[in-house]
């Protein structure tokens, strides 16, 4: 009697595990002992640590969000084939032809670009239409335009070291680069939160604000020629950056989802595109969600950023101005936090205060490195 | 709470101030932005150092007070509950929960107690006076838990970050006990009252070391001024190291040191690189700038007045001052920076308009761009100040530079620190020596040259039938007379000969019949330098012609040099200076410690859900009831399946 009544009950974790969760942790793992075996003796300590840690995580991040299994592997294979097509050769980028129209890492950089704008235009067909069929298509567009986006910096990554042995390094490392991470983070997390809530009628706010992402990421490359690779300043040369940067942009992509949510919320109580949008307390949930997200991850960004100024510059704190407004970005959001938890707030006041945190969190991205002169003067324009 | 909030957003805007206006310049820069007034208010307000002012450290105290004080107050009652199970909820009470349901029935309360139990909750249970019993469970309390950690880890980190900054310096600079020093003496003769002892728990300094000396002091900025920090032990820069990569950035900087305990004698030796500083008894040593550290240098002294005379070597060192005597005048030369490697971009600029779509669409494709970056070689500053203290100030590259083919050794001149330089250009000859062109300098300076060099000029013009037997002496005297006129003072010399005397409209037909008698007759002139030097003449050919142009020019522009001397660097040996940052700061570790409470905190804060279940048992009535710290659809789903399962066990009683 007892035994039926348990078994209704939650199955443990490790037996909610398939077949399939199994496979893709076996897979994950093997990429990363080839990579340990052959690469061991350009990585310090540190950098094995990196490694380890990106392993479990990868399995982790597999195992809890069930699409990640499928996208990771297809978007490393594709590096891998850009790669191989490469022979080490980086003159190929611009003759081999699978090279120079899809897998070199500007040309999927710029696919990414494309599938971006136009999953923006198929949400907002669907969302006006109120077309599943195309909502879906949007959503599978935007998963297209990740895989060549996460490939691109794979192949970016690589790109870096055929250009010299002392030039290769992670591509977070300028504004150009951040900006791809930014979109692609940000679209990520985004189709998370699309499938658990089944709303994608969000998808047509949120990819807008990847749209401003991606045009900036165009105007960067064509104008300013942003895209090509440099060498590392000294003060970058830090196994650090790999995890500061990449924290930070969980903590950007959350909050600017969120605001583009408090936008859609908005729209929704003054009774615009009515019955077209998701129903306002999953609007409200997903925004608070996915602030709580962007907070954990900019709390520790930032705690890993002072952990590498003590490295790099000296102190802890230096009121930077880049630290300063990470500072104010901070408060904002804790504040935020606290008046939705302690003081129960919902609805507009919240929603304007995630638009609003969007424009903070933007200076506190690209203002300071446009306005303001610090020490984090190489992501400037 | 909201005293807190209010504080913080005070804080959050101040902060804003100090990223606006740029902390911690020296104080004649900001009197030159604003003005006396302003200058003045800004700086009772402490607007040049926001985050260590008084009334900002006020704020950041008050924030701890009232965080303490909130934990404080609330957190006994948290802790209590916590640790309560609240079984004696009254049916009432239960009955009004937003999750909460009578179901018709029974079950055996031990099957419920497993089964609560193997999802983790820890149960209690009640025995009521009216015969009921009560199963009250929980989990998630470490939810709770998450609010104290984010709070004490606020007051943990400000408490670091207190210990860290400057609080006990500013008391004493109030009380006047520490007085910043604003004059620019030798260090030792810094007296005490501007003297820090090594006992000082924390500080941030820096100090500049030349290979082969040692330091054993740094230098805090403070305020209009700033103070001697002393240190427990001694660095001595062994050797600086720079690396720059294949495009010219640079790609390593690294100090070789050895620092040597004053008490003990110990000895460290390390190297210290960005990023990778080195700790020693809680002083963490930085690699912050570099620069040079005073270079003996070789330098060959042309004197301009006197062209004829062969170069004088003199010595110098980088970074000091010498006296210098040229032509009966004392004047001072003043040595900047040797700078042994300089990157320079010779590309074209301005070719981007013209690209077509394809070209951009190739560039917008290519991640590597070959930049014409390139190292031009060594280079030092230096200004010559005269008698009356006027300067002119000049960048002496050593090394030949290529440019359109030719090369030439270049050297810039400026009047005022804020013009941009005027580069000369030197033509060099064959063995890259600028011999030769003072040869000519010297020739064209030398009268008595000038009737051969008319003769020899004179004789090609008739050979090549350009002018007449009777013309000869007419041209001879021409030729002469623009020598002469272009030895005094270059081209601007005949321009302002033909601007006195020449009519407007013959001007340009007269310009060209100088310009051309110029250019006929230089070969000429250094023919007759080289011949009287006992040097092979200058093979005839376009490179030679070239040279002879250029040295043209370059004459010409000397007159604007400014200089009685033209010294060329012609040896140097290098020697650098490290910039080392040098910190003490105890407060570290506490805000480590306070930053990893933070996000332990903020993780149990947001991803433990507290939930509390209670299973009211009367004989054919089973009440089950739910409360979440959060209200939201996870609770309506687990409180769904509760609900189910219940339901399904009722009907499965026998």
């Amino acid at each position: 009697m007892s035994s039926t009544y348990r078994l209704a009950a939650q199955p443990g974790f490790w037996r909610s595990l398939d077949l399939r969760d199994w496979a893709y942790a076996l897979f994950v793992l093997v990429v990363c002992a080839g990579a340990f075996y052959q690469y061991d003796h350009f990585m310090d300590v540190y950098e094995e640590a990196i490694l380890a840690g990106s392993a479990l995580s990868l399995v982790a991040l597999g195992w809890f969000w069930k699409p990640w299994r499928w996208y990771f592997p297809l978007s490393g294979v594709t590096s891998l084939l850009a790669i191989q097509v490469y022979e080490h050769d980086l003159a190929r980028a611009q003759s081999a032809f699978l090279l120079k129209y899809m897998l070199s890492s500007q040309s999927s950089i710029m696919w990414m670009c494309t599938l971006f704008v136009l999953a923006t235009g198929v949400y907002w067909a669907g969302l006006l239409t109120r077309s599943a069929t195309l909502q879906r298509m949007g959503s599978g567009l935007t998963w297209a335009a990740c895989v060549m986006g996460l490939a691109g910096l794979g192949t970016r990554w690589y790109e870096s070291y055929l250009i010299g042995a002392d030039v290769g390094h992670i591509p977070v490392s300028n504004l150009y680069e951040v900006f791809v991470l930014f979109c692609l983070v940000t679209a990520l997390m985004y189709l998370y939160y699309e499938a658990k809530f089944a709303a994608r009628q969000m998808g047509a706010f949120v990819l807008l604000i990847i749209s401003a992402a991606v045009v900036f990421i165009v105007w960067y490359a064509f104008d300013r020629q942003a895209h090509e690779i440099q060498p590392l300043i000294p003060a970058l040369q830090s196994w650090w950056m790999k995890i500061h940067v990449p924290a930070n942009f969980v903590g950007y992509g959350a909050f600017a989802i969120a605001a583009m949510l408090g936008a859609a919320e908005l729209m929704a109580m003054r009774g615009w595109l009515a019955g077209k949008l998701p129903p306002m307390e999953v609007m409200d949930e997903v925004m608070y969600k996915v602030i709580a997200v962007g907070f954990l991850f900019f709390t520790i960004a930032t705690v890993l950023g002072a952990m590498w100024a003590a490295d790099a510059w000296g102190g802890y704190w230096s009121w930077d101005p880049k630290e300063t407004w990470a500072l104010i970005v901070w408060l904002n959001y804790a504040a935020w936090l606290h008046m939705r938890l302690v003081k129960g707030w919902r609805g507009a006041p919240l929603a304007w205060w995630a638009v609003v945190g969007l424009f903070i969190t933007t200076f506190a991205f690209i203002g300071v490195n446009m306005f303001l002169s610090g020490l984090h003067s190489y992501g400037g324009l | 709470m909201r005293f807190a909030i209010g504080l913080l957003t005070i804080l959050a805007i101040a902060s804003i101030i100090g990223t606006v206006l740029k902390q911690n310049e020296p104080y004649t820069n900001y009197a030159f932005e604003f003005g006396q007034f302003w200058f003045l208010l800004f700086e009772k307000l402490g607007l040049y150092d926001v985050y260590h002012s008084g009334w900002f450290l006020t704020i950041l105290a008050f924030l701890v007070l009232s965080t303490s004080l909130c934990i404080v107050r609330n957190g006994p009652g948290f802790l209590k509950e916590m640790k309560a199970y609240r079984e004696k909820a009254s049916d009432t009470s239960l009955s009004l929960m937003s999750h909460s349901v009578e179901l018709d029935g029974e079950v055996e309360p031990e099957a419920v107690r497993e089964r609560l139990q193997a999802q983790g909750f820890s149960v209690k249970e009640h025995q009521r006076e009216d015969g009921s019993r009560v199963l009250a469970a929980k989990k998630g309390a470490a939810n709770k838990l998450g609010y104290f950690f984010a709070h004490i880890a606020m007051v943990v980190i400000c408490i670091g970050g207190l210990m860290d900054g400057n609080l006990p310096l500013k008391l004493g600079e109030m009380s006047g006990r520490v007085v910043p020093e604003t004059r620019n003496v030798p260090q030792s003769q810094i007296p005490a009252q501007s003297r820090l002892s090594a006992g000082n728990l924390s500080y941030r300094g820096n100090v500049t070391i030349a290979e082969n000396r040692s330091a054993d002091v740094v230098f805090l900025n403070a305020g209009k001024g700033y103070l001697v920090q002393e240190l427990p032990f001694a660095v001595t820069l062994k050797q600086f190291h720079v690396d720059y990569y294949s495009n010219g950035m640079p790609k390593l900087f690294a100090s070789d040191i050895v620092v040597t305990d004053k008490a003990t004698g110990k000895e460290t030796k390390a190297t210290v690189k960005v990023n990778h500083p080195l700790v020693v008894d809680g002083v963490a040593i930085y690699q912050a700038s570099f620069g040079d550290g005073g270079s003996p240098l070789e330098l060959d002294a042309w004197n301009l007045a006197q062209p004829q005379l062969a170069p004088v070597a003199i010595k110098g060192v980088s970074q000091a001052a010498q006296p210098l005597r040229a032509n009966g005048q004392a004047y001072t030369l003043e040595f900047g920076d040797l700078k042994v490697y300089n990157v320079e971009n010779m590309a074209k600029t301005g070719m981007d308009g013209d690209k077509t779509l394809a070209q951009r669409m190739n560039d917008a494709r290519s991640v590597k761009h070959e930049k014409a970056l390139q190292n031009v070689g060594p280079s030092i500053t230096y200004k010559l100040r005269d008698g009356q203290g006027q300067a002119h100030e000049y960048h002496q590259y050593m090394a030949p530079i290529m440019q359109e083919g030719a090369s030439y050794q270049i050297s810039g001149v400026r009047r005022q620190v804020s013009e941009p330089f005027q580069y000369l250009r030197l033509p060099l000859d064959d063995e890259l020596s600028i011999k030769r062109f003072m040869r000519l300098n010297a020739a064209l300076a030398t009268p008595a040259l000038y009737d051969e060099v008319a003769r020899r000029t004179a004789d090609k013009a008739m050979q090549g039938g350009a002018i007449s037997p009777e013309m000869r002496a007419q041209f001879e005297s021409s030729v002469k007379w623009v020598l002469a006129r272009f030895s005094e003072g270059g081209f601007p010399a005949l321009e302002n000969f033909l601007d006195e005397r020449v009519p407007q409209d013959k001007r340009q037909a007269v310009a060209q019949t100088y310009v051309k008698i110029l250019q006929g007759t230089v070969g000429d002139l250094m023919a007759v330098a080289d011949s009287r030097a006992g040097v092979a003449p200058l093979a005839a050919e376009q490179n030679s012609y070239r040279f002879l142009l250029d040295s043209l020019v370059a004459s010409s522009a000397l007159h604007d040099y400014g200089a009685p001397v033209y010294l060329q660097l012609v040896g140097f040996d290098q020697v650098q200076a490290s910039g080392l940052q040098l910190t003490r700061s105890p407060g570290k570790n506490l805000v480590y410690l306070g930053s990893l409470l933070l996000v332990i905190g903020i993780i149990l804060m947001f991803y433990v859900r507290e939930i509390r279940v209670w299973l009211v048992f009367r004989p054919g009535r089973l009440r089950l009831a739910m409360t979440s710290n959060r209200h939201n659809r996870d609770l309506d789903r687990d409180f769904d399946r509760e609900r189910d399962a219940l339901e399904t066990l009722i009907r499965e009683q026998p």
